[in-house]
């Protein structure tokens, strides 16, 4: 029990972290530390499928993607971020207090709090549960797949007029 | 377990508020996007946790892959408006987006 408060504690100082930092470089990789430390719960909480997917997905390709991003859309360099520090500091000085406020209101709550029932009967293979419970979810990942990748390839695609431009 | 929900009733939440709190306070569109990623994860442990409660492991981790596959969609698309935009009016600051036309 120890081992996962340590885990969710870490997992909220990083989200924490992601959310104050200054440099967008660093809180990408703070949501990556963040994803990691959820990868570890996931995996303390037998559900290693699904861990492994956090982990590459979550930790890995969408990094990738937010350092893309920050590095083709021209990010600010290091002396307009520091003009720009203390003003977006001020706005997140309310967070930690919201935070410890909620914190107060949530600890009494949680006390009476039980843990749900226990389902009688479950499926314990996660294969036949994907492939042939829910079907119909993974059609649907293919097609909002697809979806992704056509929105994606719209919005890089050149049009005759900019190619001319050019 | 009770222990264990107690201490998950606690941490989902104030996940949640972190990931809230930075979409309404900030104008950088790429910290949007982190904050949309931080609500999504709180949504993602208390799968997790709701899973492992209740016996439903198996369920709850092909919904939780259903869960990423669309969360690495919304992103990249959205990714790929934060360029475009960043390309358009020069800067990431939201605010820009009120000057558009459409």
């Amino acid at each position: 029990m120890k081992t996962y408060f340590i885990l969710l504690l870490l997992m909220t100082l990083f989200a924490l972290w992601s959310v104050i930092r200054g440099s967008l470089i660093r809180a990408a990789i703070a949501l990556a530390l963040t994803s990691a430390v959820l990868a570890l719960i996931m995996f303390r909480l037998f559900s290693p499928l699904a861990a492994v997917f956090e982990l590459s997905v979550c930790a890995g390709l969408i990094t990738v993607i937010f350092m893309s991003t920050i590095s083709l859309s021209e990010p600010l360099t290091y002396s307009e971020l520091m003009i720009k520090a203390k003003p977006r500091i001020k706005r997140f000085w309310f967070l930690p207090v919201i935070l410890v406020l909620l914190l107060l209101i949530l600890v009494p709550l949680a006390s009476n709090v039980s843990a749900p029932m226990i389902a009688s009967e479950t499926e314990k293979s996660v294969y036949r549960v994907l492939w042939q419970i829910r079907q119909l979810d993974v059609f649907g990942q293919i097609l909002i797949l697809f979806t992704g990748i056509f929105g994606v390839v719209v919005f890089f695609k050149n049009t005759k007029k900019q190619d001319e431009e050019k | 377990m009770s222990t264990f929900f107690k201490l998950s009733f606690v941490f989902i939440p104030l996940l949640f508020v972190v990931g809230f709190y930075c979409i309404i306070i900030t104008h950088n569109l790429i910290r949007t996007l982190i904050g949309l990623e931080l609500i999504t994860k709180a949504v993602t442990l208390l799968l997790v946790v709701v899973g492992f409660a209740t016996d439903h492991i198996a369920l709850m981790q092909s919904y939780i892959i259903t869960l990423i596959i669309i969360e690495v969609v919304v992103i990249s698309v959205a990714a790929g408006i934060v360029i475009n935009v960043a390309k358009k009016t020069g800067s990431l600051d939201a605010r820009n987006l009120r000057t558009m036309k459409g």
